[in-house]
């Protein structure tokens, strides 16, 4: 009994336990050794069993698709296909994301700031935000076209209104008392818009940006494999045709680790350019 | 003609009556605490000297001219939180107060410019005393420290009148104590003229040059909000000798 209550006495609560840093980045990586050695023994089986079987392709069937897609040139346009759709995907999607973060960085800007633009646009933002895009796409392929256009504006009309109402909902968050303490010091509203809400809705925008990215890969990748000639989406529909499961793994995980990286440096911009809002959070 | 004059100035919200029928004549450089229960109307007065609400009837002269309908640089304003620039560091913040009206489009200065409106910041920065922490940025001061940041930033414009709203409600009683020091040291120097809403009695006491106590005259216990409340004292404190209605009226207060 004694020696119980001593246990109880000396033994933490489970949420009060943090592993240490070797702990840390072992419990990290076990996740996925796991994952790839459950792979590994499923395919392994299914492959014993039928060595033509497409759906569990072994780790060197992946790889030997690895190299035919992007380090062997194709023979007949002399390109590198992984790399030519891959620089295609980029391109929409970093467009499409830049020309959403601006345009809704600057509606919800003053839609935040101007009670008159606000009433006016406000009801209508909300609307088209609700749209459901995708329902659209029929509508912006007629429109702009089967090219380039009409992938980047269903990415923009994806996730530009969203990131509109989240700027213009930041603004409004403002405490008003800093906005009367800057007319008190002379300012102009437009004074106000650039150097008092502006700095402190930018890292609000790359966060909002972070968050719209799964939409907009979503939108690229859909546009993509309705109607394109290159691109990561695109090729994925169409080796799906025969099965192409050794070509489908990769480009995923291609398509995964873009993602990823660009989350990634949206969150290190932040980090580094507004130090004052991360610390400030952090603080909280 | 006096400095400020309140013209029978009344404020309602719907139903609601807040303020009514004041009647008032400021001076140039005096000192006027507000103090009394709340919701009274005391800090919905000051926000109509700073021109973020308006007067349903009644007007409000400064200097024979009807005050201007919105926040200018002549009505400093420091609030009891938010009132500094969280992006910006001390001495950005200062400056901010100087490059707002010297540059019109970018509101940041460059060359000469620059150096003047630093020289000048860093004397309002000094004066307060923030001069260590002058590198640092709000969210790394403590709360006494961020209130000598907005009382800088005010000081910047050198405006006619100083609005304070509950500057110092948030703050310990021994940082209260040095800010005391600190505003009436600001207030002499700078002779300004200074309105202070305060839920603290004794400190209305304490700073001001003069006094005023927000109180509902009439009652109607079936309609409470039927009659708004009036300016029911107004003191002249003379600071260093005895004040007989003081202790009374602080007992009273405190009371309540």
């Amino acid at each position: 009994m004694r020696r119980l209550i001593k246990v109880g006495v000396n033994m933490k609560r489970l949420m009060n336990i943090t592993p240490s840093r070797s702990t840390s980045v072992f419990l990290t990586l076990l996740p996925f050794i796991i994952l790839i050695l459950v792979y590994w023994t499923a395919s392994d089986a299914r492959l014993a069993e039928n060595a033509n079987d497409k759906l569990l392709p072994s780790f060197s069937q992946i790889s030997a698709a690895i190299e035919r897609m992007a380090f062997t040139e194709n023979k007949r346009t002399g390109e590198y296909l992984f790399w030519q759709d891959s620089s295609a995907s980029l391109y929409r999607i970093l467009l499409g994301i830049t020309i959403s973060a601006a345009v809704g960085l600057i509606f919800g800007l003053f839609n935040g700031l101007l009670p008159v633009l606000r009433s006016g646009l406000s009801p209508l933002i909300t609307i088209i935000s609700l749209i459901p895009p995708m329902a659209i796409l029929p509508i912006l392929f007629i429109t702009f076209g089967l090219d380039e256009l009409a992938k980047v504006m269903l990415i923009i009309i994806g996730t530009a209104p969203v990131i509109m109402r989240d700027m213009q909902a930041q603004v409004q968050q403002i405490p008003s008392e800093q906005l009367i303490k800057a007319q008190t010091l002379g300012a102009s509203t437009w004074l106000v818009a650039i150097r008092v809400v502006l700095p402190q809705i930018m890292p609000k925008l790359l966060a909002s940006m972070r968050l719209s990215l799964g939409a907009a890969w979503l939108f690229l990748i859909a546009a993509e494999a309705i109607a394109a000639q290159e691109g990561l989406g695109y090729r994925i529909f169409l080796v799906r045709r025969y099965m192409a499961m050794d070509v489908i793994l990769p480009y995923v995980a291609a398509i995964t680790f873009f993602a990823f990286t660009m989350d990634f440096s949206l969150k290190k911009i932040s980090q580094i350019c507004f130090p004052w809002y991360h610390q400030q959070e952090s603080g909280k | 003609m006096s400095f400020l004059q309140i013209k029978n100035l009344w404020k309602s919200y719907g139903q609601t009556q807040v303020l009514e029928r004041l009647n008032l004549t400021v001076e140039q450089g005096e000192f006027v605490s507000m103090v009394g229960a709340s919701g009274c109307g005391k800090s919905t007065l000051l926000k109509m000297i700073l021109g973020s609400e308006f007067a349903t009837k009644g007007e409000i002269l400064l200097e024979g001219k009807p005050l201007s309908t919105e926040p200018d640089a002549e009505r400093g304003i420091v609030f009891q939180k938010y009132s500094v620039f969280p992006h910006m560091t001390v001495l950005k913040n200062v400056m901010a107060a100087d490059e707002f009206t010297a540059a019109k489009f970018f509101g940041r200065s460059f060359g000469e410019q620059r150096k003047k409106i630093q020289k000048k910041a860093e004397s309002f920065i000094e004066a307060v005393g923030l001069a260590p922490a002058i590198s640092k940025y709000p969210h790394q001061l403590s709360g006494g420290m961020q209130q000598r940041l907005a009382i800088a930033q005010a000081l910047m414009k050198a405006p006619k009148i100083l609005l304070l709203d509950e500057p110092f409600g948030a703050l310990d009683p021994g940082i209260r104590a040095d800010m005391h020091v600190l505003i009436r040291d600001i207030w002499q120097k700078n002779k300004l003229t200074i309105f202070m809403v305060t839920h603290d009695i004794k400190e209305g006491f304490e700073l001001g040059s003069r006094l005023w106590v927000f109180d509902k005259v009439k009652h109607d216990p079936q309609a409470p909000s039927a009659f708004g409340a009036q300016v029911t004292y107004d003191l002249q404190l003379n600071h260093g000798g005895t004040q007989p209605n003081a202790e009374e009226l602080a007992a009273k207060f405190s009371a309540n």
